[in-house]
């Protein structure tokens, strides 16, 4: 197990009130393994990475009972130890590549940076490494595009040069979050080809982070769905699509046009509940078609499997029976 | 019946490279021809610089084409009168930028009734209610403004806006890439119905292939500033005939056909300043020969449209 | 609009300097507002018997006197009347003629903005006090004729901001969609992106106001802007040059005076600015 999280809470103190935006969080990651975190705008998808890469805003304040990145853990040790195991050994790729990579400098520059912190190597050195590295990653001449600028790249290139910063390190952990998002298919296609390449060659262990089912069903190993903070779902990928188990997970495979869509596609009524307020029970029970009474108090998160579990406090059997209305 | 028509469309845009170098020509879009049906819901997909965003920009008329014809209803754009001109609508991608953050949004929604209307504030009011109500937002809230709205809410308002001076024709950029997948279905719903009510034609670009697959009659796939495949929307995605088609349909991924093995296409878009000579796919196609150098191809117009020197599924 | 100005209120409540700006700026406006009744004396009135006193000295002139026996005191508080006077229409000046400037440049592009904003640049190459200088020479000295110099010098900074505003907001979807209901430019240009610039004017408003002041207390301290006897902080200045060791206080009083009202401008300015930052925002 290279990544354990459990009951990871996050609240965010502003003036007037706490926002929960995390609640009870647990995530495991083994080596080798490509988990996929699915969720819409706002669910906390992306604050779950930034609490383990410690690069939340100053008013976040979270705790967690296990926080361990190979079997250290995180929450304990010092400052500096944190800072050189995330950036280094878990590193992370971010959505926009343009906005991302610094426009006033040179791809070279900003991928020297990252050697220069963790391996003392001399200028030439760095040289033949980087174009090793953008070789790595798929960019043809990669000798031509050292001194470009990011804005002479095109959005996939941009997306290769982040990866390459990103494995340059030699991470064991790589965190992507919607990398392909905003990218054409054909790109998309070339970047999800590209980390799977890398996964192997490197040994690499994936956190992939998007709203977009279809990328993370035919990517990753094992699914998370999240909904208000919490996770209401994870399950192995084609068990998650095929037979989905949570409500909230039927709603939205059911929202997503398919070959079954009649003519009026489904849809999840109402919004998502205000975050601000201390919520008890289940987070998704206003919109909910199955909703009990329990269902104030309780959503008890039932494990069936090593490697399946859902947060509900209805029964599997119960779920199983139902379609989305 | 044609309510588009669509001959030779060109826009070129003059791309200075330098004070000391000439303009070059960069061509938007190419020797477009296309009809659109009454009634009929046309997909444009199309990755980006395959011109799809131009070609909506001129059929609402906010651009001039450099050459060719753009006729709708048979008159042609440049002839249009000004309450000819409003007959084509459209709604814009990102929800949060298409709405004034500073007025309100029954001023927003009524913006066409100011311009092209003598109705008094009151009656446009009771305009904007009808057009709340219709797609589906409560006319109480026509005070707010729209930051206190959802994602969703803003994309209906934005809705409400382009049908409130019935337009015939709806362009769809991008209408749902911005929203959440629950939200997306209830827009994608209001869509259809308001083409039913209002006896719409749409034109729905967009780069989700699935969505296309689900919402519209026929898809227009783009490459490069120019048509390469035109057909009815099962037919297409059973049979693709042009091969920047089947690359696309590779590339997505499917979410039932989990074994669906990815086919990725080598290589970027080429620049639209760079064209290569012959066909324009040429730089990323599995299936070239040296004809495809040579000579652009022709548009096979029998009954599917497309344009390659070597069809697939024939 | 409501909605705005209470909203920018309650922000700059937060930043304690700015609020004290603001408060500071209102005291003066109260000052210059019930001058007749609060000055002890008419500015002008001259006492023979009462010359060059010194400050806190005589309980009938609590600022003192200056050379001619009028009462500092009062002089200063129908000096305020001046100065805000003189800022208001600086900024209104240059604000009217930069806003349609820049909107214009910002909106139609091309050669349109090509050719004003060369004008602007005309402008901008002069340094602002010789310009002023310039024009005063032209028109003749007088208060009114330094304002309306001070005015013409200040119209670049307004024109550059809204002409940038301008640009970024024409390329946002909801003008576009102005456009598609063939709604006119000149509605376009002031219905819709006008509001929304709306941020960086009011900022750089605040800033113009207190160089606006400064600038004509200057033209006034070299004789070219107000003319004597009128109570204006600059002319002030000029009058007790001779003065700075005999009776400092003919040259610092006048001279806080200014500084206080500039400070609080640019204080008031600098929290605005914040406050419309989003960067500055999210560091927050």
């Amino acid at each position: 197990m290279i990544l354990e999280i459990e009951n990871l809470n996050l609240n965010f103190n502003n003036e007037n009130k706490v926002v929960h935006a995390l609640k009870s969080i647990n995530l495991t990651l083994k080596k080798g393994q490509t988990i996929g975190i699915a969720g819409e705008s706002g669910c906390g998808k992306t604050l779950t990475s930034l609490a383990l890469m410690n690069l939340l805003p100053n008013n976040a304040s979270y705790s967690a009972d296990k926080l361990h990145f190979n079997d250290k853990d995180l929450l304990k040790i010092s400052k500096q130890e944190r800072h050189s195991i995330c950036g280094i050994d878990i590193s992370m790729i971010f959505q926009d590549p343009m906005a991302s990579l610094n426009p006033a400098l040179t791809i070279k520059t900003q991928i020297e940076e990252l050697l220069i912190r963790k391996e003392k190597l001399s200028k030439d050195e760095i040289k033949v490494k980087i174009i090793e590295l953008l070789t790595l990653v798929g960019i043809t001449s990669p000798e031509k595009r050292l001194n470009s600028y990011p804005y002479e790249l095109s959005g996939g290139m941009c997306q290769r040069v982040m990866i390459a910063m990103a494995i340059s390190c030699n991470p064991k952990v790589l965190i992507a979050d919607e990398p392909t998002t905003g990218l054409d298919v054909t790109i998309q296609a070339q970047i999800l080809a590209l980390l799977k390449s890398l996964q192997q060659k490197l040994n690499l262990s994936i956190i992939f982070i998007s709203h977009d089912l279809s990328v993370l069903s035919n990517f990753c190993d094992e699914i998370y769905v999240m909904y208000a903070g919490t996770i209401v779902e994870k399950n192995k990928a084609k068990e998650l699509i095929n037979h989905p188990i949570h409500p909230y997970t039927k709603g939205l495979l059911a929202c997503i046009p398919n070959k079954n869509s009649g003519i009026d596609l489904p849809s999840i009524p109402g919004i998502v509940p205000d975050l601000g307020e201390n919520l008890i029970g289940c987070r998704f029970m206003n919109r909910c078609p199955y909703k009990k009474d329990s269902c104030i108090e309780f959503s008890s998160v039932q494990q069936t499997s090593n490697s399946k579990y859902f947060n509900c406090d209805l029964s599997e059997a119960e779920l199983k029976v139902n379609k989305w209305i | 019946m044609d309510i588009v028509k669509l001959q030779n469309l060109t826009k070129v845009f003059k791309i200075k490279e330098g004070f000391f170098h000439p303009a070059k020509d960069l061509y938007a879009l190419n020797k477009l021809n296309l009809k659109i049906l009454k009634n009929k819901t046309l997909g444009i997909v199309g990755e980006s610089g395959c011109g799809k965003t131009t070609l909506a920009n001129i059929l609402m008329g906010l651009e001039k084409a450099t050459s060719g014809e753009v006729k709708i209803f048979g008159q042609s754009i440049e002839l249009q009168t000004s309450e000819q001109k409003i007959n084509t609508q459209i709604i814009f991608q990102d929800p949060h930028s298409s709405l004034n953050p500073r007025k309100k949004i029954w001023k927003i929604i009524a913006e066409p009734l100011f311009i092209h209307t003598k109705l008094s504030n009151d009656e446009c009011k009771i305009k904007v209610a009808e057009a709340l109500d219709q797609v589906g937002l409560n006319p109480n809230m026509m005070d707010r403004y729209p930051h206190m709205f959802s994602g969703g809410q803003k994309q209906r308002i934005g809705i409400a806006r382009a049908i409130i001076l019935n337009p015939k024709i709806l362009i769809c950029d991008e209408p749902v890439s911005a929203l959440d997948v629950s939200v997306q279905s209830q827009i994608l719903n209001l869509l259809n119905n308001l083409k039913k009510e209002l006896d719409l034609t749409l034109v729905f670009i967009s780069h989700d292939l699935s969505v296309v697959k689900y919402f519209c009659d026929e898809v227009v796939v783009m490459y490069l500033g120019e048509i390469v495949e035109h057909s009815k929307t099962k037919e297409l995605f059973n049979s693709p005939r042009h091969p920047y088609t089947k690359a696309l349909l590779d590339s997505s991924p499917d979410l039932y056909d989990l074994d669906h093995q990815f086919e990725v296409i080598n290589g970027e878009i080429p620049s639209p300043l760079d064209r290569p000579t012959g066909c324009n796919f040429i730089t990323r196609c599995k299936f070239k020969t040296n004809k495809c150098s040579i000579s652009p191809p022709q548009t096979n117009k029998e009954k599917l449209s497309y344009s390659c020197h070597h069809p697939l599924n024939l | 609009m409501n909605f705005f100005f209470t909203d920018i209120l309650k922000e700059l409540k937060k930043n304690k300097l700015a609020f004290l700006g603001l408060i500071i700026i209102f005291t003066f406006i109260i000052i210059a507002l019930l001058a007749p009744i609060i000055a002890p004396h008419n500015p002008s009135s001259v006492f023979p018997n009462s010359l060059t006193i010194a400050p806190f000295i005589d309980g009938q002139f609590l600022l003192g006197t200056d050379d001619l026996g009028r009462d500092i005191l009062s002089r200063l508080i129908y000096g305020s009347r001046i100065s805000l006077m003189v800022g208001t229409f600086c900024v209104l000046m240059s604000l009217s003629f930069g806003l349609l400037t820049g909107l214009t440049a910002g909106y139609f592009g091309g050669k349109v903005d090509s050719i004003l904003m060369r004008f602007i640049d005309i402008l901008m190459s002069l340094p602002s006090i010789l310009l002023a200088i310039f024009v005063v020479a032209i028109l003749g000295p007088g208060l009114f004729n330094a304002i309306v110099a001070v005015g013409i010098v200040s119209i670049p900074s307004f024109a550059r901001i809204v002409r940038a505003s301008t640009m970024i907001e024409k390329e946002k979807s909801y003008v576009k969609a102005s456009m598609t209901f063939q709604s006119s430019s000149v509605r376009i240009m002031f219905n819709e992106i006008l509001p929304n610039c709306l941020g960086p004017i009011i900022v750089q408003a605040s800033f113009a106001f207190s160089e606006g002041i400064l600038s004509t207390a200057a033209l006034g301290f070299l004789g070219l802007g107000a003319q004597a006897p009128m109570p204006e902080w600059g002319i002030m200045l000029s009058d007790a040059r001779s003065y700075l060791l005999t009776a400092p206080w003919l040259l610092t009083l006048p001279g806080l005076c200014i500084l206080t009202m500039v400070i609080s401008f640019n204080i008031l300015g600098d929290g605005l600015r914040d406050i419309f930052d989003p960067k500055t925002k999210r560091r927050k």
